[in-house]
């Protein structure tokens, strides 16, 4: 007897899954949707923990027009619901500059090892998730960056290095070991927020699993994304814990 | 006898932070070799003194340079600053030596010292770790390289601060009460390091709260309060036979 068939009948016997769903297929459904989530998950700190760093220093900037508008746009992103802006940034090509939504399909895209195919859909959602978070990040690095003590600035400007030299080398080794903790909070929240991606009907895990929920009258779905969403962020907890503790070597 | 090297020339300076005048006409040149101690009380402008001549804050008025390297000029109106290549350079004649160390915490005793010369001043890196090897054995810190700060004493730490600011091979190297932070014991050490520096005739300018340090080690003293030079000469006569009536209050309430 083949594995597949002894998971089937698992799925019969305990999860009342049997002719039209098995378990295996539903498995291998939310694996597909599973796949996507990563990648925005993962698009998404990949683009936003820089942008973040940029926000933090047009925030902490003394040319008064920047500050405030980079704190303005803090405001607006923490300020207004995220689905609002995933949707509003789907529909601006077509409601501001009429250009048609089907036209923005940039066809398939090698990114490393991974093939997609970029549409729209996955392209808006990803921009919404970069601009949204970058935001939250961005007070975070705020807060690191102005607990660093004065001296340490003084220090290197004495040593004479220069002030971008003095921020790369000195200042944001240390505010990524003491913002390690809040970062990990919104790093485990992204992973769940994914599912906001619903609304563009994006196939991630949580549209596909609604979508077998609703055709196939079951609730095992959703228990299997619970756990699925679970064990996701138990993995990020694991590498935020491992990361953490690389840099326990040092404390001030 | 040769002509000393003037190092350090500092005329009519001028300090206030808001309505408080910290520095009122304060003018004092370093010499090559010279060791310069400054004394006074908390509050008498010691320290904005210091932090003024590492640029570290800007003079209202006067006049600030190193050696043929101007950094401050008076036009009339108030003390006109040199431009961002002229600061850089200005810089490479002086260390600092703060009274909280300011290491980097991040980085190793090792990484501390080479990373000024070697990011900075382009050194060759193994140039450096040789230099930084020959600098830790004279503060008594063999074998400490791959210590990170926080796992060494306060005076092994200002000792390694001393040794960072030593690499870039200052022509004045300063120190802002380098031994405030640390107990008697430990005092011991540090002061021992800049007395050996004196004997080798490194020029240096010493903020400092211990007087008989001060009155072994300098040579010239400087005792300010009130954001003016009260009384100055050299260190062992200024401490044992004060002219001024501040200075001989201070020093008694010092003992």
């Amino acid at each position: 007897m083949d594995i597949v068939t002894l998971i089937n009948q698992f799925g019969a016997a305990y999860m009342g899954l049997d002719g039209s769903l098995t378990l295996t297929t539903l498995l291998m459904r939310m694996g597909g949707g599973l796949i996507v989530t990563f990648q925005i998950f993962l698009i998404t700190l990949i683009g936003s923990l820089p942008l973040g760093v940029l926000i933090a220093l047009g925030r902490m900037s003394k040319i008064k027009p920047l500050s405030a508008l980079m704190r303005l746009y803090i405001s607006f992103m923490r300020g207004t619901p995220l689905m609002l802006q995933l949707m509003a940034i789907y529909y601006i090509p077509y409601y501001v500059f009429g250009i048609k939504l089907s036209l923005l399909n940039f066809g398939p895209m090698d990114i490393g090892p991974v093939h997609v195919e970029v549409g729209w859909v996955m392209t808006a959602c990803c921009i919404g998730f970069i601009l949204n978070y970058a935001a939250y990040f961005a007070e975070i690095y705020r807060g690191g960056i102005q607990s660093i003590a004065r001296g340490q600035y003084e220090a290197a400007e004495v040593l004479g290095y220069t002030s971008s030299q003095t921020f790369m080398k000195i200042v944001l080794p240390q505010v990524i070991k003491r913002i390690l903790p809040a970062m990990g909070n919104e790093v485990i929240t992204l992973v769940k927020d994914t599912s906001l991606a619903f609304v563009l009907a994006l196939a991630e895990m949580f549209t596909v699993v609604k979508q077998i929920v609703a055709s196939e009258v079951t609730m095992v779905p959703f228990i299997l994304a619970a756990l699925f969403y679970w064990l996701f962020t138990i993995l990020a907890e694991f590498v935020l814990g491992r990361i953490e503790k690389k840099l326990n070597y040092y404390h001030d | 006898m040769a002509e000393s090297k003037t190092l350090l020339d500092l005329k009519h300076a001028r300090k206030s932070f808001g309505d408080n005048e910290v520095l009122k006409d304060i003018s004092l040149t370093v010499e090559e070799g010279e060791v310069l101690a400054i004394i006074g009380p908390s509050g008498g402008g010691k320290s904005t003194l210091l932090r003024c001549c590492t640029l570290l804050e800007t003079l209202d008025g006067g006049t600030l340079s190193y050696g043929d390297c101007v950094v401050a000029s008076d036009s009339g109106s108030g003390a006109v600053y040199g431009g961002k290549d002229v600061l850089q350079r200005a810089r490479t004649h002086f260390g600092l030596v703060f009274q909280n160390f300011n290491l980097f915490p991040h980085y190793t005793v090792m990484k501390n010292l080479i990373d000024a010369p070697v990011t900075v001043q382009k050194v060759p890196k193994d140039q450096a770790v040789a230099k930084a090897y020959q600098l830790l054995e004279k503060m008594g810190l063999e074998g400490k390289q791959d210590m990170v700060p926080c796992e060494l004493s306060g005076g092994q730490q200002q000792r390694v601060a001393i040794a960072r600011a030593l690499m870039l091979d200052p022509a004045v190297l300063f120190f802002d009460e380098p031994t405030s932070a640390l107990d008697p014991e430990l005092t011991k050490g540090v002061l021992k390091v800049i007395r050996d520096l004196a004997e080798e005739h490194m020029t240096m300018v010493i903020v400092t709260h211990e007087m008989k340090f001060a009155r072994d080690v300098a040579d010239h003293l400087i005792f300010m309060d009130g954001g003016v030079i009260v009384e100055q000469g050299p260190a062992a006569e200024v401490i044992d036979n004060p002219q001024h009536e501040r200075t001989r209050a201070f020093l008694l309430s010092e003992e």
